[in-house]
């Protein structure tokens, strides 16, 4: 092999991840997460928007970046207590996922179907993270679109989300998330 | 081209070179290890301060605060008499001196609200908007401006006005006083905020020729937060000398607390939930701006100070419209 051929070879191979990255890596950015708190006395929901997350469905590498901020309640109040007493979303503005999917490859999402994962990894919430893993399901459509959705609970005290006595009977001790994500391939 | 070929090439230092290259040159993108990176920033919008204070009062007068839209708060205030009493007026707990108030948001940057006092059994109302808002993210406003303007009026009996002699007409207009206010400020830190408040008051009537329909006066407040949920509030307002009316020596010698003075107040926001309370003295007996800044006697050198408390509770009227999921 002359030295020609080998970079001609070489430009060849370093385009192809290109082309195929374009095919196995998904994101968004207006990915949907709630959550809700349940106890008799009062109910509480909110809902953000603006979440992104990218998979690279080659390596099964997952992430997500949830600002604390974006997240909207139906009462103003609330969502101001929110940030300011428990997230302190001025000193911890984001929440983040780093982890990897399981229960996909990257030639099964070429294919339309109902997929069930596992997805594990350190979840960061408030600055303190957890090895978490999380049962959910992804939908390959037929035009290639993504759904993701998985439904897990939190307990604010494994992130030193302080609640004190006076709200302790309207915060419940575990909070449901149900995330729902519409991915784009890359 | 297989994967497992593309990687037997990359033993070749010159291809692997040439692609690490490439890589870095042309698609930086594929470098990067942390996966969000390849969204690039995201652009959330301008993101507002918020919580400035904790309530849309610091004291008697207006904060950096609005209700939100939707956002009805219930308020009563409430002045107990001087602590200088002693114990035969219960330290001024015997008396009282109260508002209860309705402040609703039309918008994020409108409120409106109305009151009712016992002192002088007045009726006042007033608009608040937010012309400037401080800005955490995506715009670089530094400070907060609101725009307040209000007005009282008195319905006391005819002889029981302040102002009465069995001469004088009793004109409807006499009874009103106006104030406008700006309300500038910053939240310096997460428990630091500080504002000013150059206003105006205008009285319809003023009781003699030496003092002014229209008083100047700037107001200075501030809090601390203590803890996440308790806050310490502090308020002045001065007002430019020779607008109030001035008292003679033989005047005083008669009444030594006829003489107008500056408003000062010092107390605590406790926030519980839905509800905030505000515990304080004061040396202000009336809860609107023409009585705590033009009508404020007692003074703090003499006792003359008043215990008091405010107490909000919101209630969510118009719940914001949830966006159609895609």
């Amino acid at each position: 092999m002359t030295m020609k051929t080998i970079k001609i070879l070489g430009l060849l191979v370093a385009m192809t991840p290109l082309a195929l990255s374009a095919q196995e890596r998904f994101a968004t950015r207006n990915g949907h997460i709630t959550f809700y708190s349940s106890t008799p006395v009062e109910d509480i929901e909110a809902h953000n928007r603006k979440v992104t997350s990218v998979w690279d469905a080659s390596t099964g590498a997952i992430e997500f970046a949830v600002l604390i901020k974006a997240f909207e309640f139906e009462k103003a109040l609330m969502q101001e207590h929110f940030n300011e007493n428990y997230m302190e979303s001025n000193t911890h503005p984001k929440a983040n996922f780093k982890g990897k999917m399981t229960g996909i490859t990257a030639d099964e999402v070429k294919t339309a179907g109902t997929y069930v994962v596992t997805v594990s990894g350190d979840l960061t919430i408030h600055g303190v993270t957890k090895n978490v893993s999380i049962p959910g399901s992804v939908v390959v459509g037929p035009s290639g679109v993504v759904k993701a959705s998985s439904e897990f609970i939190v307990k604010p005290e494994d992130h030193n989300i302080a609640i004190p006595g006076v709200v302790r009977k309207n915060i419940a001790e575990t909070i449901k998330v149900t995330v729902d994500l519409s991915l784009d391939p890359l | 081209m297989t994967f497992a070929l593309y990687e037997r090439l990359l033993h070749f230092p010159m291809i692997r070179s040439l692609f690490l290259l490439f890589l870095l040159g042309a698609s930086p993108l594929a470098a990067q290890d942390d996966l969000l990176d390849l969204l690039g920033e995201e652009d959330a919008g301008p993101s507002y301060t918020t919580a400035s204070f904790k309530t849309t009062r610091v004291i008697n007068g207006h904060s950096l605060e609005n209700t939100a839209k939707g956002v009805l708060d219930f308020k009563i205030g409430h002045r107990f008499g001087t602590v200088d009493q002693g114990i035969g007026n219960f330290f001024g707990l015997d008396q009282a001196s109260i508002r209860i108030g309705f402040d609703y948001g039309i918008t994020d940057r409108l409120m409106v609200g109305i009151g009712r006092s016992s002192f002088q059994k007045t009726v006042d109302g007033f608009a608040k908007y937010k012309i400037l808002r401080q800005c955490d993210d995506g715009c670089g406003m530094p400070i907060t401006m609101a725009l307040v303007a209000s007005s009282s009026i008195t319905t006391l009996q005819a002889q029981d006005l302040p102002w009465y002699s069995p001469d004088q007409q009793d004109y409807f207009t006499h009874r009103f006083a106006y104030s406008f206010q700006l309300v500038l400020g910053r939240k310096i830190s997460e428990r630091f905020t500080i504002q000013l408040t150059p206003g105006l008051v205008h009285r319809n009537l003023i009781q003699t020729i030496n003092e002014k329909n229209d008083v100047y006066n700037v107001g200075i407040s501030g809090r601390m937060k203590l803890s996440k949920r308790v806050t310490l509030n502090a308020e002045y307002f001065y007002v430019l000398p020779g607008q109030l009316r001035e008292f003679t020596a033989q005047e005083l010698a008669g009444n030594p607390d006829l003489g107008f003075t500056n408003s000062l107040s010092v107390g605590f926001d406790i926030e519980t939930g839905g509800h905030v309370f505000q515990l304080h003295f004061t040396n202000s007996t009336g809860l609107f701006e023409r009585a705590f800044i033009t009508e404020t006697t007692n003074r703090w050198e003499k006792g003359q100070i008043h215990y008091g408390f405010n107490i909000s509770r919101v209630f969510t009227l118009v719940k914001p419209k949830e966006p159609k999921d895609i």
